[in-house]
């Protein structure tokens, strides 16, 4: 019952904010409350994760491998803590003020289904349970996307919409191939049976399949058009919340079916997933200098940046599976950040561009200060997360020997601090180009951000347990046996 | 006959991404429906075609008989269809909305000027 949890209180969550008369200050502290329920059932499974290893539930003691199962090794027990914390931080965001016709057409639930359908894609071990999670995380997106009455917004969202199914079409059409093959769709019991029964044109366009319909989620070079053209229109937490959970559930998937179902490194696969990272690096982050708006500016950096997990994870040593997890926690809080003080620019000054922001260091040194930890996080600057997240990256490429992405992801985190230098310079340095009385950013209105800003500087002083943690779940993907026994024994 | 279905699975898959990349939206959603149709068919041939075997346990025995037709895939079938008839629903009421504001069935021209 306690796997379950992350699941079911954001659902009870989202059924009891239906049930309420609609007071948005209820909602509000209804959706925030339940948003630290799934925090504090992340962070004892973590707990527990910590103590005895492996945890998995067998739903409805239907044993494995003929029911649906979760799992939670150190990697999802790791990510389900994320999902409370991001959850937490983007319902806190509705205190300060939500437009009140989203708010009255349910946005808070939606929240919460968004949240279900995340944990439960980073708590299931079954595949077609993985494609459902999928479907309710879309769900929730499409609708968050599509209250909106503006042609852009609906142009994003229409496209959004068209590419996440043909994402999920692609995925649905590998698990019916993967099932036809092996029988199961137990991941445990797929890591056994795929090496005994697999063909090699199979697994070729498994591998495939695979890739494209997570690369799309994920948004890889060639695949991620969408991304930039939908994430900057709609509201900042939404964008934040995109940004920081829906294409990390790409990622993660990737992480977790690859390694179980592709193990060894020199799977075909890796190769075609090291190019594509590495060009998905290099194309976002030139793409990201050549942007006027912010949310624009982050759009095409949250692309490149998933290049570096996904490279981290196409070299495929121990040492950089575990980079990849480290660098994937840093850029859930960093671009989560990110996305929260675009919507600061949007509330001061009514725009994102950043030629048209300035002098907001001047007008407020305290709410620049929190702004700069994410900044400088992201650009890379040491002592901070990103710095740590990207020297790991880098010592694991040169101790596998891939000098080229090496040299790569060095290339990209130059481009990287330009981009947020830029931005720094532009919004928070320079003087404003015209003094038009900006809003003051209150407390209520930094307090998330300055939230996940904490987090980052915690994530930096703990950097030591950390990649140790992180070194742990690596060596737990890699060796797949530790997890298959963990759920085939609990029969 | 899984010669057939797969011709079928491939028909239509083809067909919904030519609609696909088409600009009205009439044709974008028939051509999203005829490529989840194409994937279920997908899953139901794949999976092995056993017909008029259903998977029953006859009276006094308490195993199934030596061939039987997998229910699995037809479960999954199920669930996908249930998930594929939702989402096409939200594509359609996300298209009126669509055309409302357009005031046009032209993917390429929602937004003026970026036609």
């Amino acid at each position: 019952m306690l796997l379950a949890a992350p699941i079911v209180v954001p659902l009870a969550t989202a059924i009891l904010l239906q049930l309420l008369p609609y007071r948005p200050r209820l909602h509000r502290v209804v959706a925030f409350v339940g948003a630290l329920g799934i925090l504090a059932a992340g962070m004892d499974i973590f707990l527990r994760v910590e103590r005895t290893g492996i945890l998995t539930l067998q739903v409805a003691s239907w044993p494995a491998p003929f029911g649906i199962t979760l799992v939670a090794d150190t990697l999802s027990a790791l990510l389900v803590v994320m999902v409370g914390l991001i959850g937490a931080v983007i319902t806190g965001q509705s205190f300060s003020g939500v437009d009140p016709r989203r708010e009255a057409l349910g946005y808070h639930p939606l929240i919460h289904i968004l949240l279900m359908g995340v944990a439960g894609a980073f708590l299931t071990g079954d595949i077609f349970n993985l494609y459902v999670w999928f479907e309710v995380m879309l769900i929730a997106s499409f609708v968050l996307m599509a209250l909106h009455r503006t042609r852009a917004q609906l142009q994003a969202a229409l496209t959004y919409v068209t590419l996440n199914l043909i994402a999920s079409a692609f995925m649905l059409t590998a698990i019916g191939l993967l099932y036809g093959q092996a029988g199961t769709l137990n991941l445990a019991d797929l890591a056994r049976a795929w090496p005994e029964r697999r063909t090699p044109a199979l697994d070729a366009a498994l591998s495939m399949l695979f890739l494209s319909a997570f690369g799309i989620k994920a948004g890889l070079f060639p695949l991620f058009f969408w991304l930039p053209a939908s994430y900057p229109t709609p509201p900042p937490a939404v964008g934040a919340l995109f940004a920081g959970l829906l294409t990390k559930v790409g990622v993660y998937s990737m992480i977790r079916v690859f390694t179980l179902l592709f193990p060894s490194g020199g799977h075909a696969v890796y190769t075609v997933l090291l190019v594509m990272s590495a060009v998905t690096m290099i194309v976002g982050l030139v793409a990201a200098l050549s942007q006027p708006d912010f949310r624009r500016i982050l759009s095409f950096n949250l692309v490149g940046h998933i290049g570096f997990i996904t490279v981290a994870l196409a070299m495929g040593t121990a040492e950089s599976i575990a980079a990849a997890i480290l660098y994937l926690l840093h850029e859930m809080l960093a671009i989560t950040a990110l996305f929260l003080v675009g919507g600061w620019f949007l509330r001061q000054r009514r725009t994102a561009t950043v030629a048209m922001l300035g002098s907001l260091y001047r007008a407020q040194p305290a709410v620049a200060a929190i702004a700069m930890v994410p900044i400088f996080s992201f650009a890379g600057v040491p002592p901070l997360s990103g710095f740590i997240a990207k020297v790991s990256i880098v010592i694991a490429a040169l101790g596998g020997g891939f000098y080229w992405i090496t040299a790569a992801v060095l290339v990209t985190s130059l481009l990287t601090l330009l981009s947020m230098a830029v931005v720094w310079g532009e919004a928070f340095w320079k003087p404003a180009p015209a003094d038009d009385g900006h809003a003051r950013i209150d407390r209520l209105v930094a307090a998330p951000a300055a939230a996940l800003a904490v987090a980052m500087l915690a994530f930096t002083v703990a950097a030591g347990p950390l990649s140790n943690l992180t070194r742990r779940a690596a060596d737990e993907l890699l060796r797949a046996d530790g997890y298959v026994n963990a759920v085939l024994r609990s029969r | 006959m899984e010669l057939l279905l797969a011709i079928v699975v491939g028909v239509l898959y083809a067909t919904g991404l030519y609609l696909m990349l088409r600009r009205r939206l009439a044709q974008l959603i028939i051509g999203l429906s005829m490529m989840s149709h194409g994937t279920n068919i997908l899953i139901f041939t794949s999976a092995g075609l056993t017909r008029s075997y259903p998977p029953i346990v006859a009276d006094g025995s308490v195993t199934p008989p030596a061939v039987f037709a997998d229910p699995v895939p037809q479960a999954l079938i199920l669930t996908a269809i249930v998930i594929g008839f939702g989402v096409t629903a939200f594509t359609l009421v996300l298209s009126h909305r669509v055309q409302v504001v357009s005031g046009s069935d032209d993917i390429d021209n929602i937004v003026p000027d970026h036609g």
